[in-house]
């Protein structure tokens, strides 16, 4: 039965990020032929939310405020509950995204509706969407539906296939006003430690490093070869525990979980814990000294060898072949 | 300074899984405090070191979970409640595991209230902003450094990477990222202790919540683990022929690059 389907878009730093797309594939699969109708919060949205709909939302609602210029919980959570008021969806699906995680259960639970977190894959089996979503940060994965309610559910970026952008697509763009007040919480200042902007659990390329680096300054050729990829640069516990990085850098059941298209390991010997954060990588690359290393249990590719020799070689062959 | 933290009994991230028949076998496997609750804990200890009060630590579960409840305790917490949900034989998720702490929440005097950003079991994170919801206070999640001032809470939280500095008033729910503190291990001296302190065990009933207010919302109709990872090919040759290969490889057979 064809459903409306609400589908947040998100704009990080003036830029629509990628999950605002994959919303939309997911949307258009629960619609069943229903409308998707895309929301979009911030500033200066039109060029955004006419994206959305070259992506394939039906029509995009905007709310504009300085208020939500940046992600709060109150501001967010007081602007969607007014967006589904209006438009009365049936189901409801959001990134899961920093934003995404603190935004959505407070909005289900304000609607006193079932949530399904984190899902990577949805289709619809007899008129019901079933959401796949992983479990022990991916040692194991299930199967959830919502029984009755809103079908609300936020997706893992980087799981989802946007469908092809068709820029001469139209719908109908709509600013709505919404009633913003008793903001609890100021944000004073945001400190950048990412490097070049490349968020870990969006990332397309991880270069990650364990304690075989041996030091922070270690992390130096990572970086490196990070940089001529367009990489985000990960860690594992050992490299985080050493203080080699920063723990906002780690990936692992305790830590960020991630599913790039290219996991670069480098001197990462492959405990369980950090197996779960990177073994749904789609394509993954060992390299450590030692041939018995569990991480060679899971890569596609391995080298045998000292990632100080191997790295710079390595950022030296991509450098040829990206540019 | 009334604290509470919200607490998950879970696997050891060191565990294997098996699953059969849909279902998560759990013979022999370790339990633990989920980790990240484990900052939500030593945070609340150090918390009221700093500005007297009392820490409570709180789980929604059945009588298992007294284990972790008592190391808890061990630990530093002065008061455990467990709300024993062992007689539900339906599926219950977040939906009704939040309504259930909430119940028991509302009736308390809190200044702040602790759990972690996410369990490392079902890794949804879900549980502690529905409580902030359900409760009507204010939220901020995966912090990494806490400092409060009478009424005024000074926070920094993980943003992807970034850190964002936030102030915000009490009463506040917060979740807890890693960096925010190493917490301790229980103490020969904390273990003993914890053996005296009061935990309590308390049944729907008591909350005044019948099954059906905690009828969950989602069903699970299935779980299974994922295929087996091949393990791949080892390059041979000297470095730079391995990395010629490798870049070539990455480049026409698994066309990432």
């Amino acid at each position: 039965m064809a459903k409306k389907v609400l589908v947040l878009g998100e704009v990080k730093d003036g830029d629509l990020r990628n999950v605002s797309f994959e919303v939309i594939a997911a949307g258009k699969q629960i619609a069943d032929g229903g409308e998707v109708v895309g929301a979009l919060f911030g500033e200066n949205l039109k060029s955004h939310a006419e994206k959305m709909i070259h992506y394939g939302a039906d029509r995009v609602v905007t709310a504009e405020k300085p208020e939500l210029s940046q992600y709060t919980t109150d501001a967010y959570t007081q602007a969607l509950l007014q967006v589904c008021d209006l438009e009365s969806p049936e189901s409801i699906i959001i990134g899961h995204t920093s934003s995404g995680k603190d935004l959505a259960p407070r909005a289900a639970a304000k609607l006193d509706a079932g949530l399904v977190s984190d899902a990577v894959d949805v289709v619809m089996e007899n008129g019901k969407a079933v959401f796949t979503r992983p479990i022990y940060s991916g040692k194991a994965f299930e199967k959830k539906a919502i029984e009755e309610g809103i079908v609300f559910a936020t997706v893992r970026p980087n799981n989802i296939a946007p469908l092809d952008e068709n820029s001469s697509r139209s719908g109908d763009i709509s600013s709505i006003n919404v009633d913003i007040k008793d903001l609890r919480t100021t944000i004073k200042d945001v400190v950048k430690k990412t490097s070049g902007g490349v968020d870990l659990s969006e990332a397309k390329i991880i270069v990650a490093g364990g304690r075989g680096v041996k030091s922070a300054e270690g992390f130096k050729p990572l970086e490196e070869l990070a940089e001529v990829l367009g990489a985000a640069v990960g860690a594992s516990r050992g490299a985080c525990d050493a203080e080699y990085c920063d723990y906002s850098l780690q990936i692992g059941q305790t830590g960020k979980v991630v599913t790039p298209d290219l996991y670069i390991a480098a001197g990462i010997s492959g405990a369980i814990q950090h197996l779960a954060g990177m073994s749904n990588s789609k394509v993954i690359v060992a390299i450590n000294k030692d041939p018995d290393a569990p991480i060679f249990e899971v890569a596609d590719y391995g080298i045998i060898g000292d990632l100080f020799d191997v790295i710079p070689k390595l950022t030296e062959e991509f450098k040829k072949v990206t540019t | 300074m009334n604290i509470f933290v919200i607490m998950k009994r879970t696997f050891d991230t060191e565990e294997k899984i098996v699953i059969n028949d849909g279902v998560i076998d759990e013979e022999g496997a370790e339990f633990i405090i989920n980790p990240y609750d484990e900052y939500a804990i030593e945070e609340a200890i150090v918390l009221r070191d700093e500005h007297g009060g009392e820490v409570t630590v709180v789980t929604v579960g059945d009588e298992e979970a007294e284990k972790e409840l008592r190391t808890a305790l061990a630990m530093g917490a002065d008061k455990a409640a467990l709300i024993d949900v062992e007689d539900i034989e339906e599926e219950i998720d977040h939906y009704s595991i939040s309504k259930a702490l909430t119940s028991y929440l509302k009736d308390q005097e809190y200044d702040i209230i602790l759990g972690g950003n996410v369990a490392v079991d079902d890794g949804a994170g879900q549980v502690a902003p529905r409580v902030a919801e359900g409760l009507g206070i204010n939220q901020v999640t995966t912090i990494t450094n806490l400092e409060i001032d009478g009424q005024t809470a000074k926070i920094e939280r993980d943003v992807e990477g970034d850190v964002e500095q936030i102030e915000t008033t009490l009463p506040v729910l917060v979740t807890c990222q890693q960096g925010l503190n190493e917490p301790r291990y229980p103490s020969l001296p904390g273990i003993m202790k914890a053996k005296k302190k009061p935990l309590d065990t308390i049944d729907l009933d008591d909350l005044d919540l019948e099954e059906e207010d905690v009828k969950a919302k989602t069903k699970t109709l299935d779980r299974f683990l994922p295929p087996e990872k091949q393990a791949g090919k080892v390059l041979e040759g000297e470095v730079d022929d391995q990395v010629n290969e490798l870049v070539s490889l990455l480049k026409n057979e698994a066309k990432v690059i």
